[in-house]
């Protein structure tokens, strides 16, 4: 049924690197009226890279989804314009370059995952050991001589010159084992319990290990002061649940959970506290002059204020004048310059990844991959609304990266090695089942 | 730079990036509507052979699927017999997981349309029946393959 369609995944592909480079060439105009010097190198680069990202997933992946991939390069581009433009402007912190080499990294972990990862299965045969590395990875910060502490937030490992946060990872490595233990226990996880009132409740020793694994991933993040991850793992564990059960009752006890999680957080905690006051009353004058107060979500709200409909035009705006304009805030400063209807495009660019992601799931033919494809999309589309609706003020900022676009290398690895995952799944489902050889005879031979 | 030329620009890209965003769902748009070959190839045999011979009063001219996914496809009966199955070159193609490559055949004998199962793992069911053998198909009488429901109509 399904075609390989690569000539339009080519095309596509051609396609987004061709904004990418039309971006390029618009902020050169837009800021001194030249086409950058460096355009044809930057544009060559992400090219190239791109190139070599098709090559190793037409030769690993053949039927793998045709969209993944130039959807991704599209987000990933239009960061590395927006970075280039704000360190253009003169942010010391912001680094295209940097930035350019992440992306290679990157296409590489994309690459060997999906060259290391001939079958995905695998993965449910490594679940416990998942649930081990992810929890790890987000104690290893905690340790003394190798993490390390940047903007407050103890979430970074020091290697060499290089500092990762290895919670991006660690996400992954949870929705591994969420989805390889639901689909163990996920029939007496729905059927095997009691009933309380309406919700039904699945036996302790069912759910045991999963709510200690969940429980202190939320702990070390909460002691981290790394909010925007511990509220990705929570919906990210919810909506696995909810998937592998089919029970409404989870997405109910997991909203009234989170109810109750967030108020006792904002008594407890004084940086959630103050997260929600600078969320409520942003525009109070006491708020926006305070250290670590409203300032930067206002500016944000300014930028995407000024850019309007069609925004100022690329180049042509004030970005930069948003405190981390190029990372945790990258979709204000992208607001600004390519206004609502740029906003929009990203925004459904985004949409389209993570359908791309349920579609495998729909399209996959053992509950394990159903589980894990439909666990990873939720994370990337779960990122991208927290993120947005905390710049936007619809929900309280918590500081996470906007997937492919923000600075930031951890992140994108993570990210790339996602989309690999969610490529060698769209492969396997995508690919026609293995045809019976008619008139055989008595037994019928399987051909791959 | 004159002020014209930029706010093009800005035009421009802001279209390109939409233009990106349509050609994508293009891309997908068979995932979302099902293959649109499915009822084109019948719909031009049709205008040839309509003149030569007109099907008479109280023959069927249309093949209605009134039931599962592809519920509302109709295709004009001509001549040439129908396939129906999961294979890519059946004339009404089904997704189902039910319904076996090559499922079944409907082909006109004196004016009247047969139907035929070509050894499908589910059967092929005329209203209750189970299709053994080629039986004439009376018009709006069910036939039901896996998950759809075909009917002829006049």
């Amino acid at each position: 049924m399904t075609a390989k369609r690569r000539g339009a995944q080519l095309g596509m592909l051609a396609f987004a690197v061709l904004i990418v480079m039309g971006a390029y060439a618009s902020v050169g105009l837009g800021i001194n009226g030249k086409v950058p010097s460096g355009m044809l190198g930057y544009g060559l680069g992400l090219g190239g890279l791109m190139l070599a990202a098709y090559l190793v997933l037409a030769r690993w992946a053949p039927w793998a989804d045709p969209l993944l991939l130039p959807l991704v390069t599209l987000v990933n581009g239009i960061g590395l314009v927006m970075i280039y433009r704000i360190e253009l402007a003169g942010e010391r912190l912001a680094s295209a370059a940097s930035q350019l080499m992440w992306t290679a990294l990157g296409v590489v972990m994309f690459s060997a995952t999906l060259i290391a990862l001939r079958d995905h299965r695998v993965l449910q045969r490594l679940t416990y050991t998942a649930g081990f590395a992810g929890l790890g990875l987000l104690v290893l910060p905690m340790l003394p001589f190798i993490g390390r502490e940047i903007n407050g937030a103890r979430i970074w490992v020091g290697v060499g010159p290089f500092s990762i946060q290895p919670a991006e990872f660690a996400k992954l490595a949870l929705v591994v084992f969420f989805a390889g233990y639901l689909v163990a226990k996920r029939d007496v996880l729905a059927l095997a319990g009691r009933r309380l009132l309406f919700i039904d409740l699945p036996r302790a020793r069912d759910l045991g290990p999963i709510v200690i694994t969940w429980v202190i991933s939320l702990g070390v993040l909460v002691l981290q002061k790394d909010l925007g991850s511990s509220l990705l793992l929570f919906g990210a564990f919810i909506v696995m649940l909810y998937i592998a059960t089919q029970r409404t009752s989870w997405v109910l006890i997991g909203i009234l959970l989170f109810i109750g999680g967030a108020f006792v957080a904002g008594q407890i905690f004084s940086h959630v506290e103050a997260r929600f006051d600078v969320w409520l009353h942003a525009e109070d004058q006491r708020l926006y002059t305070a250290v670590g107060g409203s300032e930067q979500l206002m500016q944000g709200q300014f930028a995407m204020g000024s850019g309007g409909i069609l925004g100022t035009g690329l180049g042509q705006g004030y970005p930069y004048r948003i405190p981390l304009s190029f990372s945790d805030f990258i979709f204000p400063a992208v607001g600004e310059e390519l206004g609502l209807t740029g906003l929009m495009a990203i925004l459904m660019v985004y949409a389209l990844i993570v359908e791309r992601g349920l579609r495998t799931a729909l399209a996959a033919r053992d509950p394990f991959t159903k589980l894990l494809a439909g666990g990873l999309s939720f994370i990337l589309a779960w990122q991208v609304f927290i993120i947005v609706g905390g710049v936007t003020r619809l929900i309280p900022l918590t500081g996470l990266v906007t997937p492919f676009m923000s600075a930031g290398g951890s992140a994108l690895l993570a990210n790339w090695m996602l989309i690999a995952l969610l490529v060698r799944m769209s492969d396997a489902a995508r690919r026609p089942p293995p045809q019976a050889i008619q008139d055989e005879g008595m037994t019928q031979v399987m051909q791959r | 730079m004159s002020e014209l030329t930029l706010l093009l620009i800005r035009l421009a890209f802001l279209a390109v990036l939409w233009f990106f965003v349509i050609a994508a769902v293009g891309v997908i748009r068979t995932d979302l509507f099902g293959p649109r070959t499915a009822p084109a190839p019948a719909r031009k045999p049709v205008k040839q052979p309509r003149p030569v011979s007109k099907p008479k009063k109280g023959e069927p001219r249309q093949l209605i699927v009134t039931g599962g996914p592809l519920q509302g496809t109709i295709i004009n009966l001509t001549e040439t017999p129908i396939t129906i199955g999961r294979a890519n070159d059946a004339t009404l193609v089904l997704s189902d997981d039910y319904a076996s490559s090559r499922h079944a055949r409907l082909f006109p004998q004196d004016g009247q349309w047969i139907v035929e199962d070509l050894g499908s793992t589910n059967g092929t069911f005329l209203e209750r029946s189970k299709v053994t053998r080629p039986t004439p198909v009376p018009l709006g009488v069910p036939i039901r393959i896996g998950k759809t429901v075909i009917e002829l109509r006049k």
